[in-house]
């Protein structure tokens, strides 16, 4: 067989198993057509193609171009002192989720709680805190506990407890069942079982989710202060509503600071904690 | 002999093994509590002002909700639900929104992705160089953005767009980026042997191996830019937040409630469906 028609021939073979793969796909093709129908009008329905996005550009050029260098140094105390507000209603509001989370996430989980109707209803209310925006809980508990880093640890809490409980049984619910039957098989009651059995296999994942809702919890904390909930947010907000462009990107140099630090620090404590652990 | 003898044989050897394990960490301990202390202090935490809110807070809530008569249900939810009609349209665009900035984010951080990707980058500048850009598109909230393309663009949901899509770029680039680095690099070793270009060999040996990873993640960034979109407004970015916060800002007790209850229902199937996709689309790579 000459090669140029071996070559031929495998062509063809690849291009017939290549159809038939395609084949099943026209319901597939036909979202992706209606989604893209769907962006288009978004597009154009929000100014992207249009006018309205080419205009703005050179605006923003200039916006960037008055943002360097940073300004305001002699502001660099107050600055400081709300950033250190804002890690503070981080690090309480995760830690005030996580307390709550843990029992309510035993509630969740299908493994610790059989009752399937009740298991539900729990997560559903987990998800239910969930489903609104920090920012929408901060001026709630603007409301109720006045302007300050209180509301904005409120806020955090709250939306952390659902995150956290979703996490935390899920991590539950994943966990093997070899362990707890074990220690129930060597007689082990229900508190034993779980803390034998099933404790050692979670708390890595449990930590593992924490601290990755203590930095998402600081980025969040950046912005509370937009609506009064304390932190950096604030002074942010108040320098760019009156075009204070070079201090406003002072403070959003010292907000990537603040989240670069924590995202370290998590790192270790993740690596410490999780993997190091029982060396 | 009870029950548990053979259990609480053991656990005596595993206690006396943790509690090693415990001494040495009883010194950070005691560091972690002293900074929970501190920010308790710096956060102005205390549980006097907690109890008060939280009378203030039912209020609050309660003030939310219109009474319902017995009798009346279909006409007293029709007068809490007066403006239905213009809250669901922008309910509607916020969605909107989310998805056009999760395409436009994600199509750039795909894009983005085999720079920032250490095996399969051009060198170790653009390496550096994108992954700070990713960094940075990450690290700087989503809000702050849309306060300043405000500026550049006007009031309305173009900004609000721009600001999610660059975050989303951010995000998804990083992500990305790391599934991209977790790859087998065999296919691609294999095609450039067989003398494809680089387009090539991300088209037909990275997308296949990363793309239901990749198709995950967007699922799960889409439930976040939702929740984003819901609140853009309040810098006056567009979507359902321009009206929220109107609401709450005038006191629109009862509006406030309508529109909350709206837009939690909304995050709540949305999440749904999204997650069910995701698992449906996990459970068939």
């Amino acid at each position: 067989m000459s090669g140029a028609a071996e070559i031929a021939a495998r062509q063809a073979r690849l291009a017939a198993l290549l159809a038939a793969g395609r084949r099943g796909r026209w319901p597939l093709r036909l979202a992706l057509a209606a989604l893209a129908l769907v962006l288009l009008y978004a597009a154009v329905h929000v100014g992207l193609i249009g006018s309205q996005f080419l205009d703005g550009l050179p605006r923003l050029a200039g916006a960037a171009a008055m943002m360097l260098p940073p300004a305001g140094f002699e502001h660099l105390p107050e600055f400081l002192w709300a950033l250190i507000e804002t890690i503070a209603m981080g690090l309480l509001g995760t830690l005030l989720g996580a307390l709550v989370a843990f029992p309510l996430a035993l509630l969740c989980a299908r493994t610790t709680l059989p009752l399937r109707l009740l298991q539900f209803g729990f997560r559903r209310v987990a998800d239910s805190l969930r489903s609104l925006d920090h920012l929408i809980w901060a001026i709630v508990f603007v409301r109720a506990v006045g302007l300050g880093p209180l509301a904005g640890v409120l806020a955090i809490a709250v939306v952390d407890v659902g995150n956290l409980a979703k996490l935390y049984s899920e991590a539950i619910d994943n966990a093997r069942r070899g362990p707890p039957e074990g220690v129930r098989a060597a007689g082990g009651d229900a508190a034993e079982v779980f803390r034998w059995g099933m404790l050692p296999q979670v708390l890595p994942n449990i930590l593992s989710a924490t601290l990755y809702m203590w930095e998402s919890n600081t980025r969040s904390a950046t912005i509370l202060g937009i609506v009064g909930a304390g932190g950096i947010g604030y002074q942010l907000a108040d320098r760019l509503r009156v075009y204070e462009w070079g201090q406003a990107s002072l403070i959003i140099l010292l907000i990537l600071a603040a989240v670069y630090a924590i995202d370290f620090i998590s790192a270790h404590l993740g690596r410490r904690l999780i993997e190091g652990r029982g060396g | 002999m009870s029950g548990s003898a053979p259990a609480s044989r053991f656990a005596p050897l595993l206690i006396a093994e943790r509690r090693r394990g415990l001494r040495r960490g009883m010194t950070s301990l005691i560091a972690f509590l002293g900074a929970v202390l501190l920010a308790a202090e710096v956060a102005g935490f205390r549980p006097g002002l907690l109890l008060a809110g939280l009378d203030r807070l039912g209020e609050f809530l309660a003030l939310m909700a219109p009474p319902i008569r017995a009798g009346h249900v279909a006409e007293d939810l029709a007068g809490w639900y007066w403006n239905i009609g213009h809250w669901s349209w922008l309910l509607v665009e916020t969605l909107l929104m989310a998805l056009l900035a999760t395409a436009l984010g994600t199509a750039g951080g795909a894009l983005l992705s085999f720079a920032a990707a250490r095996n399969l980058t051009r060198g170790p500048r653009l390496y550096w160089v994108t992954r700070r850009l990713l960094e940075f598109a990450r690290a700087v909230p989503d809000l702050v953005f849309a306060i300043i393309f405000v500026f550049a663009f006007g009031l309305g949901p173009l900004a609000g767009v721009l600001a999610i899509a660059v975050h989303t770029l951010g995000a998804q680039g990083k992500l990305f980026a790391e599934a991209n680095e977790n790859i087998d690099m065999g296919p691609v070793l294999g095609l450039r042997a067989a003398g494809a270009d680089r387009h090539e060999e991300h088209l037909w040996a990275v997308l296949p191996q990363v793309l239901p990873n990749w198709i995950s993640f967007t699922f799960w960034r889409l439930e976040i830019n939702v929740r984003s979109a819901t609140i853009i407004g309040f810098v006056g970015a567009g979507g359902i937040g321009v009206e929220l916060y109107d609401a709450l800002r005038l006191n629109y007790y009862d509006d406030t409630g309508a529109i909350l209850l709206m837009v939690a229902l909304t995050v709540f199937v949305i999440d749904d469906l999204s997650e069910r996709l995701r698992l449906r689309i996990a459970g068939a790579a």
